[in-house]
């Protein structure tokens, strides 16, 4: 079980936490602009990457704050958390 | 009481004075208190304790300790009875109860040997060639299977024991409690640190239990007690005996199961387990190493043991594990049991060693005393069905591959193997860590620590006592120092240097007998001794192709079985390596997993239990509806009511009364459950405006919309009504198993999205009890019990929210409706809820008002072709699909529009929501039925559509059914059917609005 850090309340097991996938996926400012495929693209196409990834979580059982958290997918080291709007770590 | 058989004269940490009764397979022994079920059976001469798992061949004791693969038990009968567990690893209680698993009828005669003779038709894989076809005799075969590999039986009583969790932190954890974990735990904890020490055991000492030896000049034992009176009196040191550490998880977080019961069978005053939740800063794993056997003909006959388990016997318990013994080693230890055998007495007959002119103190020592030491030799045999009777032994090759003289024969009843020593490296290897081969110990060591740990001692590969106190001195202060504290000066524990030669590795130990291994029968070769698997085994699955070590698992068994492999794995995987010619670093080991011993469901469950498994949510008026008789419908974790029967109604007489009365009289429901959400702030409006398909920034103050949720694929998530309280104050209402997500919908967008929105989210749920008072005369109900709410019909329209109060209670009142009939939906505070219904009903009576469940609600929103999320939809739907484009806005944004022009939101034969009649009218469909157009005598058949809904009503005097089926709108009028089973039902393709399509009851 992972220890996560939630930039509101700290250290806190992962069972507090809801998982939200891929960070930094934007709501197109105009939808229809795109076509089906970029749409697509955004609806439901993910990096699903083997190694560092940027991803959202929710503290759903704490504060309920969304924030980021840079995660190795296979070896599930972390990286930095940071808040929503923030931007990710180079 | 006499003394059993070979319990010796003295010695071993047992308490003589306490005599303990036990039965094992329903015969009567006695053992003493300090017993292993292991040590008393031995004690007492019981040889053959089990029948192997797939050829049934009888099996004796093989360890002392938790890598035990034969001695498997069944412990006491009953609701608390356990299934599986070793007898190395059950201190005996008085009035123990065990018997053998698998074997039947007996250990002595077992049915299932003549899979022995058969043993050619059970090479690896014969479960997955035999049991292939035909798919219809699985059932048949697994029954069979299940048998004869028996490997005991679950209780079938509920567990009357409690089982706790214990969250925890520390800044050092130590994971064993020998040599090196109580120097790692010292150092430590005299640096400060917040440890604890966790040990399998119920007395620390590890393997120094069955050694006899010294530490800081005095013997170890007493060295042991010394560190445990240090430790348990410094104030954040906690020391867990009986709590074996069964997994390592993410970042430092370990599972320890704590037996808290010697005596499984009686009742106690506080929980019989605990499971542990530790997070640490950092760990220690002394996990200590466990023997390996050497590979021979017959090695699994009972009698044969590992070398070190003899000492252990005979150090530790004060048993004799027979009456002349033959020693097989490829090293120095094993020769330690040679010594402490013939010092309690107990005849060595021979060593025998693989190697040529082996060296050293432990070798010289042996010989000094007359021992015979074979060089060169091994064991190519194994005489004795029942129990060992003899063993041939030969002179090996230079190259140790063939026999190159003829055999011995030494009488005798016990073998010691050892093929040398395996570090425990489970937990590190759960923690992450990659095991890497060692040469030198022809074992698997540590590998880089991936997480905050650190192995010591046996466990690093460290196998003598001295390395062992100042590897788990030096990892204790290391760790201690990393975990932020200042280590102290003490001083290493120090013990005596013994040298030892190196092993020399020989993995398939040749046999006397080469012509009947060849044929597979006879003499076989173990390597995975609980799982029955043979180096025939290994060398058949590498010849069919099997090159990856986790294939073989499966395919073979190996480790598959509730040891884990400990002892079989190894030389598993060296037997593989040979057969593929790959060294055994490249064959690499297998996934080591949690747990590494069994762990309880109880435990795991801790006191999550019956009505603590998951809360039942209860409305203010729960106990009205129990006194009743309503039965009830979990929805979500809500309990509601689903129908009130009254005496010698059936469920159809009960909803056909309720579904009356709402119509013609009046019907009140609990609608306290669905969810609520009180929505405000400034840009509440506009937010709302973005969640919902249609349009709310113009709603008036005082007005309710129904609302329709998407996803942003288009798909409807969820609807309700919300009501606008005040220019920036919104009432939003959900489906009752939906309200958490609904809120984390909201909150999601709000935070990751549109934080510009100055908008905040609160559920309010369990803020107000909701009652629905629906039907003709509920105006005039309604009008006994406000004075300040006008409900004259253009002053409180349909489809608006007055608040006020009634019955003298503060609510909220909408004019919202489920039924179609004139409708009140009151709102008052949570505890006003049942004075207020039971007021209702009381002055109801004389309308005839009835309460009515969901069951009723959900044919009364049928009739009136209203949709249930969840029920109607099911994460496929799009409002179109559903008819409800009415409800979709074209003049703005919201989320999931854009989908519904994607080209499969708009391509033809989408599943449209419809009703259905059934041409017999008294027929009422299954929900979920499968719908087609074009009907065959048989399958298969084109399937256009499923039934959603479907009810009897007795508004309408006939069954009435919703459907969503392909291209339903173009098709209004056509006949299709329903085949079942049995039957097959007409029904024509209709309008989903069955009662008032005008709505004319609305106002009553
Ligand atoms: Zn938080």
């Amino acid at each position: 079980m992972f220890l996560i850090n939630c930039p509101w309340c700290g250290e806190r097991d992962e069972e507090e936490f809801a998982y939200g996938g891929e960070a930094h996926i934007v709501r197109p400012k105009d939808p229809d602009a795109l076509n089906d495929e970029e749409w697509a693209d955004y609806l439901f196409m993910r990096k699903n990457t083997k190694g560092n990834y940027l991803e959202r979580w929710n503290h759903a059982h704490g504060c309920r704050r969304w924030f980021n958290m840079q995660r190795n997918t296979a070896t599930h080291e972390f990286g930095a958390v940071y808040k929503i709007g923030e931007k990710p770590p180079k | 009481m006499s003394t059993s058989r070979n319990r010796l004269a003295e010695g071993g940490r047992i308490e003589r004075t306490k005599t303990l009764a036990f039965t094992f397979n329903g015969r009567r022994y006695t053992g003493f208190e300090g017993d292993t079920l292991a040590s008393a059976l031995l004690a007492n001469g019981v040889k053959a304790l089990a029948r192997s798992f797939k050829y049934h061949r009888p099996r004796g004791l093989y360890s002392a300790g938790v890598e035990e693969p034969n001695a498997v038990v069944q412990l006491e009968n009953g609701a608390r009875t356990r299934p599986n567990l070793q007898a190395t690893e059950i201190e005996l209680y008085d009035g123990l109860s065990a018997k053998s698993v698998n074997c039947w009828p007996s250990v002595e005669f077992d049915i299932g040997a003549i899979n022995s003779l058969a043993a050619r038709l059970l090479p690896a894989g014969f479960y997955y060639k035999t049991f292939m076809w035909p798919k219809s005799f699985w059932m048949t075969y697994e029954k069979v299977i299940r048998n004869a590999a028996g490997l005991g039986t679950a209780p079938k009583l509920p567990d009357p024991d409690t089982y706790d969790k214990m969250h925890e932190h520390a800044d050092v954890l130590v994971v064993g409690g020998g040599p090196s974990g109580l120097a790692a735990a010292l150092a430590a904890g005299r640096s400060g640190a917040r440890v604890i020490l966790a040990d399998q055991e119920g007395e620390l000492g590890g393997r120094m239990l069955s050694e006899n030896e010294t530490i800081d000049g005095k013997p170890a034992m007493q060295w042991v007690e010394d560190a445990t009176r240090e430790l348990t009196a410094m104030d954040d040191v906690r020391i867990l005996t009986r709590t074996t550490a069964f997994g390592y998880y993410d970042q430092n977080y370990l599972g320890l199961l704590e037996r808290r019961h010697i005596n499984v069978a009686r009742p106690l005053p506080h929980s019989s387990e605990r499971l542990w939740r530790v997070r640490a800063r950092q760990v220690v794993l002394a996990t200590g190493a466990i023997e390996r056997p050497l590979v021979f003909a017959n090695n699994d006959r009972p009698g044969v043991m590992l070398a070190g388990a003899l000492r252990s016997y005979v150090t530790r318990y004060g048993v004799s594990p027979g009456k002349k013994t033959v020693i097989f080693t490829n090293n120095d230890d094993a020769y330690r049991s040679a010594l402490a055998l013939d010092d309690a007495g107990i005849s060595v007959a021979a060593v025998v060693d693989l190697r040529n002119d082996p060296d050293g103190p432990l070798v010289d020592a042996v010989r000094a005393r007359d021992i015979s030491v074979f060089d060169g030799w091994a064991i190519t045999a194994v005489i004795g069905k029942m129990a060992v009777k003899a063993v041939e032994i030969s002179e090996l090759s230079a190259d140790s591959e063939n026999v190159s003289g003829p055999a011995k024969r030494i009488d005798c009843d016990v073998v010691g193997s050892s093929g040398g020593w395996n570090p425990v490296v489970h937990l590190h290897s759960q923690s992450g860590g990659k095991a890497r081969f060692d040469e030198t110990i022809q074992s698997f060591v540590p590998g880089p620590s991936v997480q905050k740990e650190q192995s010591a001692g046996a466990c690093a590969g460290t196998f003598s006592l001295k390395d062992c106190l100042k590897s788990g001195h030096d990892v204790g202060k290391a760790a201690a120092k990393l975990a932020g504290f200042t280590p102290s000066r003490h001083k290493q524990p120090v013990a005596d240097t013994v040298f030892e030669a190196p092993l020399q590795a020989l993995w398939i130990v040749p046999s006397s007998n080469l012509d009947n291994r060849a044929k597979g029968f006879g003499a076989k070769h173990f390597v995975d001794i609980h799982s029955d698997v043979s180096v025939a085994d290994i060398e058949l699955a590498a010849r069919e192709g099997y090159h990856s070590v986790e294939h073989v698992k499966r395919y073979t068994a190996l480790g598959m079985g509730p040891d884990q492999g400990k002892t079989g794995n190894i030389p598993g995987m060296a037997v593989l390596g040979q057969a593929l010619g790959q060294p055994i670093a490249e064959v690499g080991t297998t996934t080591f997993r949690p747990p590494f011993t069994p762990v309880t469901y109880g435990a795991l469950a801790g006191r999550d239990i019956g009505e603590f498994s998951d809360p039942a949510r209860k409305t203010a008026m729960h106990h009205w509806h129990e006194a009743a008789g309503a039965l009830f419908e979990d929805v979500g974790q809500w309990k509601r009511p689903w129908y009130y029967p009254k005496p010698g109604e059936t469920m159809q007489d009960a909803l056909n009364r309720e579904c009356l009365a709402a119509r013609n009289a009046i019907g009140i429901l609990d609608a306290s459950t669905l969810g609520k959400i009180d929505i405000q702030g400034p840009d509440a409006a506009e937010f709302i405006n973005r969640i919902y398909t249609n349009a709310w920034i113009k709603l008036g103050v005082g007005k309710c919309r129904y609302g329709l949720m998407l996803g942003e694929d288009a798909m409807v998530m969820d609807d309700g009504v919300t009501a606008r309280l005040g220019d920036n104050h919104f009432h939003m209402t959900t489906t009752t198993g939906n309200a958490a997500r609904v809120l984390g919908w909201l909150e999601e967008w709000l935070q990751t999205e549109w934080p510009e929105l100055q908008v905040y989210c609160n559920s309010v749920t369990e803020y107000w009890s909701t009652m629905t008072i629906c039907g003709p005369r509920a105006g005039d109900l309604m009008a006994e019990f406000t004075t300040d709410i006008d409900l004259d019909k253009e002053a409180f329209p349909f489809m608006s929210f007055r608040e006020g109060t009634v019955g003298g209670i503060p609510a909220r009142v909408f004019r919202i409706s489920f039924t179609g009939e004139l409708s009140y939906e009151i709102n008052v505070p949570a505890n006003m809820g049942l004075a207020l219904w039971t007021a209702l009903m009381n002055a109801g009576e004389k309308y005839g008002i009835t309460p009515y469940g969901t069951e009723t609600m959900h044919i009364l929103r049928a009739e009136k072709g209203y949709i249930i999320v969840g029920q109607e939809t099911d994460g496929t739907m799009t409002p179109l699909d559903l008819g409800m484009d009415w409800i979709v806005s074209k003049k703005k944004d919201f989320i999931g529009r854009r989908s519904l022009s994607r080209a499969d939101c708009v391509r033809e034969g989408r599943k449209q929501l419809v009703g259905l009649l059934t041409t017999n009218p008294a027929e009422v469909l299954p929900e979920g039925a499968q719908l087609v157009a074009d009907l065959k005598p048989a399958p298969p058949m084109d399937m256009i559509g499923h039934v959603t809904s479907s009810y009897y009503s007795a508004t309408l005097g006939r069954s009435i059914a919703l459907a969503v089926v392909k291209d339903g709108r173009n098709r209004m009028g056509e006949t299709i059917h329903a085949p079942m089973e049995d039957k097959t039902m007409d029904c024509e393709i209709v309008d989903p609005v069955f009662f008032d399509k005008e709505g004319s009851r609305i106002d009553g």
